[in-house]
């Protein structure tokens, strides 16, 4: 999609209605620049836009990160690790990861080491694991607690579980995303995208409606990104805390009015493989900054 | 139709329907639309209003068509969506029956459009109970009355070029 159509209804839809009715609904702005997000005075440098995956020919030439839409303070805050309100999270997860819990007296570290260890990580989430069963990173995390430390499974969307997740993801920060799509992921791939074009709800709306349609445009006073993933768990000024994909996932449908999934549900990780799939290339952010 | 003129004529028929039983409406499964997805008989007997219908336009909990539209001289809107069509010159583009039949379910007319069907209560796929996330049950209560959505086409038929 490099041409952008804009119709000028006054003129074009009166005499020419036939012909908008078969017109593809299309994006009215591509980002203005596509500059990347320079951290730390250069230490890092993460694009924020690549060639879009093959699997979204027709739809995408490029895929875009969620950053170029917001406004530039919120750009701003997430130049500077010490200005983005998300890695104060990080390092409570970090805490965590070092801490002692459970029957069997072991740390993530007693494993695992140095929290460096889980480099790469994120970047391939979420992924089948041994048994054939699609996981997120938060089931990984789950299985560690409660299967090699005998402590409590971690609440989906509690503290904890996002610091845990925000402390890992940044060890991948700047790897692209490159999750597996298909052998045994193929079938929850597929599943995934199905429910992306469902239009779910009251409103009658799609993920693909907002994110593939009408990204660049404005709905009311939100600029609509390509809601890709890249950037989670994302610091949300308006929620003022860290935001799981799930939970993102269950705003988006809730605002079609429609009823939701829940939080770590089988529909929601295979959605969440899918969506990811879509930002393939993409660098992994996490703690990106968002509106 | 100059505004004084719609004014001499509202105030005749809310004249008219105050001598009148409480207007009858046509239920969401029972309006008939044409094979073009136009929809020619009024869904409430009391004509629209179109001051009304300007409010319900911007009105974040009701009509909210500002999410995706824009007007010029809609000032008053601070922000106006770009995912729709601007409305200025809707009401020389449209017919009443036309408009009719885009704002109570916009896919008849526009198959695939992104625009939700504003007097429909089924059909849905994972209805909710408003914006609570929670399953609702069909049939849902119309996204408007019958009476708003006339009050929303009274107000697109005056935005002339
Ligand atoms: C009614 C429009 C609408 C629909 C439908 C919708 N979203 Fe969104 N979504 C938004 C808005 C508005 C935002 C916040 C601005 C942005 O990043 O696009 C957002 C943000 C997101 C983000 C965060 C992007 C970032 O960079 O932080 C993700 C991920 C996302 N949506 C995924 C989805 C998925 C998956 C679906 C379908 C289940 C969906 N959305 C359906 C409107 C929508
Ligand atoms: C979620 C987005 C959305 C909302 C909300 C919405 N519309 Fe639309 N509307 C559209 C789109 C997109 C079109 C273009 C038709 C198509 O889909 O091809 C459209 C077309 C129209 C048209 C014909 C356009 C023209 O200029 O010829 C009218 C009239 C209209 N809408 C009125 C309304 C009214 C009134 C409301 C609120 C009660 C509303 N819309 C709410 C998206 C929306």
């Amino acid at each position: 999609m490099t041409t952008t159509i804009r119709l000028n209804p006054r003129a074009a839809m009166a005499s020419v209605f036939a012909l908008v009715l078969s017109l593809p609904a299309m994006a009215e702005t591509e980002p203005e620049t596509t500059d990347p997000i320079v951290i730390n005075g250069g230490e890092i440098e993460l694009p924020t836009a690549v060639p879009a995956p093959d699997h979204l020919e027709g739809a995408f030439d490029q895929v875009y990160s969620g950053w170029l839409f917001r406004d530039s303070e919120t750009q701003a805050m997430q130049l500077d690790d010490f200005e983005n309100p998300g890695m104060i999270f990080v390092d409570q997860g970090i805490d965590d990861w070092n801490t002692i819990e459970g029957e069997a007296g072991k740390s993530c570290a007693s494993c695992h080491e140095g929290i460096e260890s889980m480099k790469g990580v994120r970047a391939v989430m979420p992924k089948v694991n041994a048994e054939g069963e699609l996981w997120s990173m938060e089931d990984y995390i789950n299985d560690c607690r409660t299967n090699r430390m005998q402590a409590e499974a971690l609440d989906w969307n509690g503290d904890r579980m996002k610091n845990m997740t925000a402390a890992i993801s940044v060890q991948s920060r700047g790897m692209p995303m490159d999750v597996a799509i298909d052998g045994p992921a193929k079938p929850y791939w597929e599943q995934g995208k199905e429910m992306y074009y469902t239009r779910y709800g009251q409103l009658e709306l799609a993920c693909a409606n907002c994110h593939e349609d009408h990204y660049g445009d404005w709905i009311r006073a939100d600029h609509l990104s390509q809601g890709m993933t890249n950037g989670f768990p994302v610091y949300r000024l308006k929620q003022a805390a860290l935001v799981s994909q799930h939970n993102r996932f269950r705003g988006c449908i809730r605002d079609t009015r429609g009823e939701t999934f829940a939080m770590g549900s089988d529909e929601f990780r295979a959605l969440e493989l899918y969506v990811a799939s879509r930002g393939n290339g993409l660098p992994v952010e996490g703690v990106s900054v968002r509106h | 139709m100059p505004r004084h003129a719609i004014s001499a004529a509202l105030a005749l028929l809310s004249g008219l329907a105050f001598a009148m039983p409480l207007a009858a409406e046509t239920a969401p499964q029972d309006v008939s639309f044409a094979e073009d997805g136009l929809i020619e008989a009024p869904l409430s007997e009391t004509a629209g209003d179109p001051e009304n219908g300007a409010a319900i336009y911007a009105d974040k909990t009701s009509g909210n068509c500002v999410a995706c539209h824009a007007i010029s001289d809609r000032t008053d809107a601070e922000f106006q969506g770009t995912i729709g069509p601007a409305l200025d010159g809707a009401g020389d583009r449209w017919s009443e029956a036309q408009l009719r039949g885009i704002v109570a379910d916009a896919k008849r007319t526009f198959p695939d459009s992104m625009m939700p069907g504003f007097y429909k209560s089924s059909g849905y796929i994972r209805p909710g109970d408003a914006f609570t996330g929670e399953a609702g049950s069909e049939p849902l209560p119309p996204l408007l009355t019958a009476q708003q959505v006339e009050d929303v086409i009274a107000y697109l038929a005056t935005l002339k070029e």
